[in-house]
């Protein structure tokens, strides 16, 4: 049997829902967080590479690199400030984070 | 044919295990490791639709950089994660059930779209553009160099301000810690950085 685009996009697919689940459970845990974020960047990433090479256009392959850059960005980012966080309050607990309320 | 079949399967599941073994490992440090493995089969995955490049790409930034920053940053906190796992098991069926519902609805999207529209006539994969001469980072580079050049710079720029980001963010002067101040070197002139004193014999210099 052949693999069609329909096969990647399912893929895709449950990888953005697992990326979404792991937020709903580690509703605490901002590392894992971060990391269900990540998976689902790379869900939209498999979606655009994957539209690209079935559509014949490469420019879906060159978002998908701005789309890997702002991810690299974004967990370089993300890391910093949970670092900064924890040296203020010496605990990540995202409940905790609402004391720059007001 | 069959042959890529058995390759596409293998390594979709291995991306799929993988990724549900991220969100529902009890140590982030496995999740971390968990995250590298779906992030190489998917980069495989990238190898068989014919997209080396970024599967390369894929490799290098998240394997390379990301998930070892995300293991430093696991490794370096002193956290009981043991305490921030509290309320997994009572959001476990819910999430279930709406992440159940999400993947099937995304999936019967995803497979009635696939076969309609322009995907349809689509002559498969390696069909984009990719002649047996030029290779799929030379597509890349003959598109982003040119049409997107302003795009790249604008990525870049964003790294660059990430990273200043990032430093600003994690930098902290502590105190008693004796630091280089260039400044006050290149300032430094004969007059102020030497004196010249004439001590009498027997009483020394006082300070």
């Amino acid at each position: 049997m052949t693999i069609g685009l329909e096969h990647y996009l399912a893929v895709a697919a449950i990888l953005f829902t697992i990326g979404v689940f792991g937020i709903f459970v580690n509703r605490k845990n901002i590392i894992v967080i971060l990391m269900s974020v990540e998976l689902i960047l790379l869900a939209v990433n498999i979606n655009l590479v994957a539209f690209s090479v079935y559509l014949g256009n490469v420019v879906g392959q060159i978002f998908a690199m701005f789309v890997l850059t702002v991810a690299a960005a974004e967990a370089a980012v993300g890391l910093a400030i949970l670092v900064t966080f924890f040296r203020n309050r010496g605990d990540i607990a995202v409940d905790d984070a609402s004391m720059m309320k007001g | 044919m069959a042959l890529q079949a058995i390759a596409f399967y293998l390594m979709a599941a291995v991306t799929i295990a993988s990724g549900f073994c991220v969100v529902s490992a009890r140590n982030p440090v496995h999740s971390v490791l968990w995250l590298i493995l779906a992030f190489f089969s998917a980069a495989g995955l990238f190898v068989l639709m014919g997209a080396e490049f970024l599967a390369m790409l894929l490799v290098v930034v998240y394997v390379g950089a990301v998930a070892v920053l995300f293991l430093f940053v696991v490794m370096m906190l002193d956290v009981d994660f043991a305490a921030l796992r509290q309320g997994f098991a009572r959001y476990m069926p819910l999430g279930l059930l709406i992440a159940g519902f999400l993947a099937a609805e995304m999936v019967v999207v995803a497979t009635t779209v696939a076969g309609r529209g322009a995907a349809k006539d689509s002559a498969g994969p390696m069909a984009s553009g990719a002649t047996p001469d030029v290779t799929n980072a030379e597509a890349i580079g003959r598109v982003l160099y040119t049409d997107y050049v302003y795009f790249f710079q604008a990525a870049g720029l964003v790294l660059l301000v990430a990273m200043i980001g990032a430093i600003v963010l994690t930098l902290r002067h502590k105190p008693g810690v004796r630091r280089q101040v260039i400044m006050d070197q290149v300032l430094r002139t004969p007059k102020t950085g030497m004196k010249l004193a004439n001590p009498k014999p027997g009483q020394g210099i006082d300070q």
